[in-house]
């Protein structure tokens, strides 16, 4: 740390071996404490929490009246496991009957930065606000600078309603 | 290279002054005289950083308001990966340095170094002594359980007790009424936003009067060769602290750190404890009872600080060896004794702490949710060994299947039919029959059919003394009248949020001579042994306030 010509010369009774042998001792314990204290809190604060089971399906409203083609923004109550704290929340989902009668959820939020989207009859696409990219009704990128198509959600149908799970990240490539 | 290095080295201190002040700082000399004995200041210095990064790293996972404190501590202890290691570190560094800065006083007074001109550096030194036990008593309420709440409540009402202040030190402090958000509040402000700027600037100071004034010499020293601080008395507080930094790693990695159920301002049974370095000043209190109490709560703690700030105008005298100084021997060995006595009696005074309250709540508690008829079933489960054979959780193969989501598979009469005769229900089976009484095969059943993959645990977790406590309840059929958990008759009170409402020895009393303590009731009276009376109670009041639902 300090250059050899800036030290001062060794003390009558300090013998450079000694002080050689106290240099190291520092350096050595030092290093020591620092790397017990820095890998637990890289531990601490990069592992992530054991992971939670997903909470299964959520009941997000009856779909038996949509319309081929025409999505339409559900929201339904989510509760979660936030840290320490379970928090029930508002969420939404743009949902498309398609033409074979199946039925998918889009996660609402645009994949290139997180804004929220919306349908635009007119134009039969969804739109971002944001950064102007454009999805298919399949979700399927059409315009912009959006990486991959929309997020499903899981779905299933029961008695006519749309049961809702976890999102799942679509693939850049489909 | 080096050459470069030097060259950026030189230009850096042109600008900047850096590297002369770093040289001016370490290649101090320190009187000959200095050494081991001198490591303790240096130590402290080294906690204290620990304690402001710990702190910091707590935070990232904590919520500072009442309830989310405690879940979110409870969050850091049970989910967060080496987040008990990050609690021990700060929990066992706090005592650390309470000890290490008494170490470092004592060692201070000892050898005189408060004498002319160090006054200063020594009041400057006693007033970081009170910082540290200010963060002790502020830190101690932020866990938010019993222990934290009971604890703050005896506190702050000795601070309301001082005469003329009195009142003003509890608006402060919001703690006039109850200890709330507010109290809660202005104790984690004071802990990490007022004190550890205020303990910075001080130390600061402090080190700079250390500085101007030079390590405190010796009679002798002044012709003997000087030392240079570093490397030589770097080298020893290095070692120094690397030694306090082992033990508090260990004592943090060893040392469990338990979480006590959290702060309920109903729970009549608790018995609260300061923590262990101001027991004293608690056993102090005892000796002056009545309206001499303010002598202990105030008067005595008050002239020993004066007694302390003033000590370098109290003893004018001129600076003698270590050896010499009989007198200030024998003040730290009266001072030591007092401390030592005052613990001790008040550690012996201590009635024993009850099973209930010393169940860690930062472990898994699940088997509170029980029914008494499903904890007997643990008993029979231990006591059949029916984990020999058998899983509840993790998935280690076993000869047998695993227990989880019985319900999902069997029916009561299935596994009746099956406990009494394995092989004639499932051909091949080399489980062993289970003999039980009816009321036996019921409770084993109850537990049976309640393992799901989030309470499998219980079998292993369930205390031994919850656990007597529930069959001694079976076997006196108590559920025909009253009820815990939701289970159980409506003549008697439900149990649950027991302790909140009586202290243990009313119920032990009670169930002597039901009759005395509530007139009119029906309930017979019961004569446990010792053990018996003592697990039953303890079961009891480990019940949950409400039942779940």
């Amino acid at each position: 740390m300090i250059p050899e010509n800036h030290r001062p010369q060794a003390a009558e009774g300090y013998s450079h071996t000694r002080r050689a042998f106290h240099l190291a001792v520092i350096y050595v314990l030092g290093a020591i404490i620092g790397l017990a204290m820095a890998i637990p809190t890289a531990i601490y604060l990069l592992i992530p929490p054991k992971p939670r089971k997903p909470s299964g399906f959520i009941d997000a409203g009856d779909v038996s009246q949509l319309t081929p083609g025409e999505p339409v923004e559900l929201t339904f109550q989510q509760s979660r496991l936030d840290g320490w704290k379970l928090v029930t929340e508002k969420k939404t989902a743009w949902v498309v009957k398609e033409l074979d009668n199946k039925v998918v959820a889009f996660g609402p939020q645009c994949t290139h930065l997180g804004c929220a989207y919306h349908w635009e009859a007119s134009a039969s696409k969804f739109a971002c606000p944001c950064h102007g990219s454009d999805f298919s009704i399949e979700g399927k990128v059409l315009a912009g600078p959006a990486p991959r198509p929309l997020d499903r959600y899981l779905t299933k149908i029961e008695n006519n309603r749309l049961q809702i799970g976890e999102l799942k990240q679509s693939n850049p490539q489909a | 290279m080096r050459k470069k290095f030097e060259k950026f080295i030189g230009d850096l201190d042109h600008r900047t002054g850096l590297h002369t002040g770093l040289r001016k700082f370490l290649y101090e000399e320190i009187p000959a005289s200095s050494g081991w004995h001198q490591v303790f200041g240096s130590v402290a210095l080294f906690l204290i950083l620990v304690q402001f990064f710990t702190g910091a790293m707590l935070a990232f996972n904590y919520a500072p308001t009442p309830g989310d404190a405690y879940s979110s501590l409870r969050y850091i202890l049970t989910e967060v990966t080496a987040g008990r290691l990050m609690r021990g570190l700060h929990h066992w560094g706090a005592s650390m340095i309470i000890v290490v800065v008494v170490m470092h006083m004592v060692q201070v007074f000892l050898w005189g170094a408060y004498k002319k001109p160090r006054e200063g550096t020594w009041m400057v030194g006693v007033v970081l002594l009170l910082l540290t036990l200010a963060y002790g008593l502020t830190g101690y309420l932020l866990p938010w359980d019993n222990r934290a709440y009971w604890g703050t409540v005896v506190t702050t009402q000795i601070g309301a007790t001082v005469p003329i202040v009195g009142p003003y030190v509890s608006r402060l402090l919001a703690s006039t009424g109850d200890i709330g958000v507010v109290t809660f509040a202005r104790f984690y402000g004071l802990h990490v936003l007022l004190l550890p700027p205020a303990t910075l600037l001080l130390i600061v100071l402090h080190v700079y009067l250390v500085r101007r004034h030079g390590v405190a010499p010796v009679p002798g020293d002044e012709v003997r060769r000087k030392k240079s601080f570093f490397p030589e008395q770097v080298f020893k507080d290095t070692v120094a602290v690397f030694f306090a930094f082992v033990i508090l790693f260990v004592m943090a990695v060893a040392v469990r750190v338990p979480l006590e159920r959290m702060a309920d301002p109903t729970d009549t049974s608790y018995i609260p404890r300061p923590e262990w370095y101001f027991l004293f000043l608690f056993q102090m209190l005892k000796v002056f009872a009545g309206s001499l109490e303010v002598v202990g709560t105030v008067l005595l703690p008050t002239l020993a600080i004066l007694a302390l700030i003033l000590t370098p105008f109290i003893d004018r005298s001129k600076v003698v060896r270590v050896r010499q100084r009989t007198l200030a021997a024998g003040i730290v060995l009266l001072a030591g004794l007092g401390w030592g006595g005052l613990t001790l009696a008040a550690i012996k005074s201590t009635p024993p702490q009850t099973a209930a309250s010393q169940i860690d709540f930062s472990g898994p508690v699940q088997w509170m949710q029980l029914t008494p008829s499903e904890m007997t079933g643990i008993n029979y489960f231990r006591q059949e060994h029916c984990g020999n054979c058998h899983n509840v959780e993790g998935d280690s193969p076993k000869s047998g299947p695993n227990l989880i989501n019985t319900s999902l598979r069997h029916d009561p009469a299935w596994l009746t039919a099956h406990f009494k005769d394995p092989e004639k229900v499932t051909p091949g089976s080399t489980m062993t029959p289970v003999n039980l009484s009816d009321a036996g095969m019921k409770d084993l059943l109850a537990l049976m059919l309640k393992l799901t993959p989030d309470n499998g645990d219980v079998v292993d977790t369930a205390p031994e003394f919850a656990v007597a406590g529930a069959v001694l309840f079976q076997k006196n059929n108590c559920g025909a009248c009253h009820s815990v958990n939701g289970m159980g008759g409506k003549i008697g009170p439900a149990l649950n949020g027991l302790s909140s409402r009586r202290n243990e020895a009313w119920v032990i009393e009670h169930f002597q001579n039901p009759k005395k303590m509530s007139p009119g009731t029906v309930m017979p009276p019961y004569k446990f042994s010792t053990t018996d009376m003592q697990n039953e109670v303890s079961y009891l009041f480990t019940l949950p306030a409400k039942p779940t639902p």
